[in-house]
């Protein structure tokens, strides 16, 4: 009985073999984006943990200095001879090549320390190694990089295990680099040595957490990457959806004649589920193959992202992990099952006779439109409650999914409405049966539609929020850049002559100097800056008390970015602990594009606070088209090195570049779900076009041409189309305040003011009219192009 | 002549080859006569039908209707022809679902631009549907969509009336009445009926009858 019942439910695909396709389509490739952007999120977490492990981080326990500053090596020394086991360690990039550098001392550190390239220096490298003259990087970064010419004595071995863009060298080697003789960053604990006394004052024990600061601080990238993944997921599920729906529809005689014939509605239901099982393991097999090349197209853009904007290193390239494999046949399975669960409910409460009258289906369908719409209702509800009563990064997702999920479930009885109004109002006869006809079409269509709504919201609002963060961004970098020239020097003596020199023929050389430390708990830099009138009236300062910059040169108060404000809710009137004392906030500043928090004094109040780091890093003013030739004479005079001198446009497109790339993986998930959402259409109408004759062919016979016929079912489709865009722009304008006011403020710390830009919506209305033109222009032809003998088969029974 | 056809040769592919329906028929129909067209199941009525509307381009011999060689029409020129000149009933009904009764019956009329209010109304009360005018097909039982299907073609007025069983869905008394109105507009309009049917007290009633047998006409 299964057998042949599971033959009778099969023998559909056969004959509706397109039908198959589209299912196996949509649904691999929903599979493929969802295990695409999984693959991208669990390379790049390895990446961090791999970064996490190098030094042993993960597992030895550490001291640190309490303000955050870095620690006089003199202090391992004493503790060393006070008993305690601590091994020195240093951590620090070099600003100019942002290679992370990571100096140990191997004969301290404790025996179960994990040591990328340890391996080597058990086999005879050890004194080389402690006397400068090796160190270790992965195989990646001395490949991409010209370390070796940067570091002209030191012999760099490849270490398969350390993370991209990484030297592992020794403490003295590392110091040298690093610039900071003398210094350490932690000290490592020795787990066997229980801790000879208590913790001195000014230093913290760090305990070993699996959890790394890189992996919290991409976290929000990877959460909205998943979203993204989730929302072209959920369009391909429509697809899937679509297919079984149109194939439960097509087979209710077949399923009426095995109930008729004996076939419980259990066993009848299933085999449907066996059938669908099948078909969504094959899929779903399709979909991770896709997905892994997905994933392995997107990921060096995602790599440059999270190197440019948090520093992370990611290799570009992609392993692949069991992991994703198996999730990706799992979420393929259990969309099928979401997909379907509608059409199998309803046929296992429907009475054994009624699959075959469409009535009673029609009844059980209206049902269903009845409880979406109340659904889409509470959806939307749900959404604005958690806008006014949620917070955090969550709570942005939660009134996203409300919005946009509540929203598609609402659109087919909007859309009804229009059409019915459309009816109602329309003179013609062809119009008005057009219309009458358009709403019958609706529930074949909606889904599509829906997935077509999302796809376009999704656009509108990330385009909204891509353009806005592009218009605010660019401006930001014309008041922030505002030096014509960013001179670095090598030395403290070679910054003293090249200022002398310039002097002269500058208007102003304004010294950079920076620190970096730990501001309100968390890792970030401290600035100093002259007193000048390029930062007062240039620097974009989103909020500041009067007489600011004063205050700032005067050395009573400091400056903080926006991201710091927000994520340690301070603000204006508060103090902020600072390495030699706290001083009061007098303004905060928009820093767009970097996730760490930020402060700014007064160039004196840094020297004296910081007066071991000099100032090798100037801004020039000089009129904008003096730049060049002072740019050459510098670099005849001084033989600067490459990357010494840039100028503001330089830094400008360099910064648009990191800023494009971080969108780069956004935009195209959203073509991609754009190109699902026209998949979807052409699924259902394909499918629709099949069923829907006898509706067409008394018509034709009464007259109308087929050509005139498919014209009419092309415009339709392009109505419709119209209309969910339309649809889709205050749903997209709603999700762009979501995400600039809500999400992004939670994942990157920085708000933008919501900007609208109706040249892009009109580029969109011509993509969804493109999409669905596409996805109607071969339904159309077909039926053009139909026999009339396929059309006469609706009117007889015999011939 | 209405309708002229002459030496009509149809046939359809098969994995069996060729399947021949209809071997040579000829049949003429004048304004304001009616012929029923008999013979068994899968003798060729229903074809012979649809070529005559001009639905099937693809057939040997010729057909003239209203004076116009269905051969020499293209596309256009046999919808333009089937929209002003004749009037379909189907087999199987085949009203348009997203239409209510009152849309279905005036449907054909106003494509024609042949609408008039005051019959289509009259029509409706003679078939009985005046209670049922705000309902959709999927609404109706079989022998209501039927006389939708009727009332929709009388309702143009056209020159010539195709009939697929038309009153095969409907009890006796019903399809008397329904037949009865259509020999009325034949009598009223000098409309021409060509009707199928299995019924032979139903096909006594016509002018003449032409009985379908292996693809010609016997008698």
């Amino acid at each position: 009985m299964m057998r042949a019942g599971l033959s009778a439910l099969l023998s559909h695909w056969w004959r509706h073999p397109l039908q198959l396709a589209m299912l196996l389509l949509g649904l691999s490739l929903a599979t493929a984006l969802w295990s695409g952007v999984q693959a991208i999120n669990a390379e790049a977490r390895a990446a961090y943990a791999q970064a996490a492990s190098a030094l042993g981080q993960d597992r030895l326990a550490r001291l640190v200095p309490v303000d955050g500053d870095v620690l006089d090596q003199s202090y391992y020394v004493a503790l060393r001879r006070l008993g305690w086991a601590v091994s020195p360690a240093i951590d620090g990039t070099l600003p100019e090549t942002r290679l992370r550098i990571l100096g140990i001392e191997p004969l301290t550190l404790a025996q179960n320390a994990t040591l990328p390239g340890a391996p080597g220096l058990m086999s005879g490298d050890l004194v080389a190694f402690l006397a400068g003259r090796l160190a270790f990087a992965h195989p990646d970064t001395l490949a991409s990089t010209e370390l070796a010419d940067q570091l002209p004595d030191l012999r760099l071995v490849p270490a398969e295990d350390l993370p991209p863009m990484t030297l592992l060298a020794d403490i003295g080697t590392a110091q040298r680099l690093l610039k900071m003789d003398g210094r350490v960053t932690a000290l490592l604990l020795d787990p066997d040595h229980p801790l000879p006394g208590p913790v001195p004052a000014n230093l913290t024990l760090v305990q070993p957490t699996s959890d790394d600061g890189l992996a919290r601080l991409t976290d929000s990238f990877h959460l909205n990457l998943t979203a993204f993944g989730f929302l072209a997921f959920a369009v391909g599920v429509f697809i899937v959806h679509s297919a079984i729906g149109l194939a439960f529809e097509q087979r209710r005689p077949v399923f009426a004649t095995l109930r008729a014939l004996g076939l419980p509605a259990s066993v009848l239901t299933l085999l449907l589920l066996a059938e669908l099982l099948i078909l969504s393991l094959v899929a779903g097999t399709i979909g991770v193959a896709l997905g892994y090349g997905v994933a392995a197209a997107l990921l060096p853009d995602v790599a440059a992202t999270l190197g440019g904007l948090y520093g992370a290193p990611v290799p570009g390239s992609l392993s692949l992990r069991p992991e994703w494999w198996g999730g990706g046949l799992a979420i393929a399975v259990i969309g099928t099952l979401a997909a379907s669960s509608q059409s199998l409910w309803r046929l296992w409460h429907l009475p054994i006779l009624a699959p075959a009258r469409p009535r009673a289906w029609a009844l059980a369908s209206a049902r269903s439109a009845r409880w979406q719409l109340a659904a889409g209702g509470a959806l939307l509800s749900m959404a604005l409650v958690t806008l006014g009563l949620g917070s955090g990064l969550w709570a942005g997702f939660a009134v996203l999914a409300g919005l946009l999920i509540g929203a598609a479930l609402i659109l087919p009885a909007i859309l009804a409405t229009l059409t019915g109004l459309a009816s109602g109002l329309s003179k013609g006869v062809l119009v008005q049966w057009f219309w009458a006809d358009t709403r019958q079409q609706l529930p074949g269509l909606s889904l599509a539609l829906m997935a077509l709504l999302l796809a376009l919201a999704t656009n509108v609002g990330v385009g909204t929020m891509v353009a806005s963060f592009r218009s605010t961004f660019t401006g930001w970098l014309d008041q922030r850049l505002a030096s014509e020239l960013y001179l670095t020097t090598r030395n403290e003596s070679e910054a003293a002559e090249i200022t002398t020199w310039l002097r002269p023929k500058v208007d102003a050389i304004l010294p950079i100097v920076t620190v970096e430390a730990v501001l309100m708990g968390q890792p970030g830099d401290i600035y100093g800056v002259a007193d000048h009138v390029t930062y007062r009236d240039n620097w974009p300062l989103l909020d500041a008390v009067p007489g600011v910059w004063d205050d700032i040169a005067s050395g009573q108060a400091v400056l903080i970015n926006e991201q710091l404000a927000r994520r340690a809710d301070i603000g204006i009137g508060d103090s902020l602990p600072l390495p030699g004392g706290a001083l009061p906030i007098a303004g905060i500043y928009s820093d767009y594009g970097n996730p760490s928090p930020q402060a700014i004094v007064g160039l004196s109040q840094f020297a004296a606070r910081f007066p071991d780091v000099a100032p090798l890093r100037f801004g020039l003013r000089l009129p904008e088209d003096a730049a060049p030739a002072l740019a050459d004479a510098l670099q005849s005079r001084f033989a600067l090195p490459e990357g010494a001198l840039i100028d503001q446009a330089g830094i400008k497109a360099f910064s648009l570049q990191i800023f494009n790339r971080t969108f780069t993986v956004t935009t195209a998930l959203n073509l991609l779900t754009l190109g699902v959402a026209g998949l979807a259409m052409f699924a259902s109408l394909i499918t629709l076009a099949g069923i829907r004759l006898p509706q067409l062919a008394p018509v034709w016979a009464m007259g109308l041409t087929q050509r005139r016929l498919a014209a009419l079912d092309f415009l339709r489709t392009l109505l419709l189309a119209v209309l969910t865009a339309v649809a889709a722009l205050p749903l997209g304008l709603a999700l762009a305040w979501v995400l600039l006011a809500v999400v992004n403020v939670e994942a990157f710390g920085w708000r933008l003011p919501l900007q609208i830009f109706p040249a892009d919506w009109l580029r969109l209305f011509g993509a969804a009219l493109a999409a669905a033109g596409f996805a109607a222009l071969l339904p159309s032809l077909q039926l053009a192009r139909r026999a009339p003998t396929d059309l006469l088969r609706v009117f007889a029974n015999e011939r | 002549m209405l309708l002229t056809v002459n030496d009509l040769v149809k046939s359809y592919e098969s994995t069996d080859g060729r399947i021949p329906v209809l071997a040579g028929v000829s049949l003429s129909l004048a304004a304001g006569q009616s012929v029923a067209l008999t013979g068994e199941s899968g003798s060729g009525k229903s074809t012979l039908l649809h070529l005559a509307a001009g639905l099937d381009p693809d057939f040997g011999g010729q057909i003239l209707l209203a004076g116009q060689s269905l051969a020499d029409l293209d596309d256009a020129g046999r919808a333009a022809l089937r929209r002003g000149t004749v009037g379909l009933v189907f087999q199987q009904f085949n009203l348009i679902p997203s239409l209510d009764v009152a849309a279905n019956l005036a449907f054909h009329a106003r494509l024609t631009g042949r609408h008039d209010a005051a019959w289509t109304a009259q029509l409706a009360e003679d078939l009985g549907l005046n209670h049922l005018l705000s309902r959709y097909p999927e609404q109706l039982s079989g022998g209501q969509q039927q006389r939708v299907a009727i009332g929709r073609t009388l309702a143009a007025r056209p020159r010539l009336v195709l009939a697929d069983e038309p009153t095969g869905n409907l009890d006796e008394a019903t399809g008397d009445a329904v037949l009865d109105l259509m020999l009325g507009l034949v009598a009223q309009t000098g409309t021409a009926l060509l009707l199928v049917t299995h019924s032979t007290r139903l096909a006594a009633r016509l002018d003449r009858t032409a009985h379908l047998r292996a693809g010609k006409i016997v008698s």
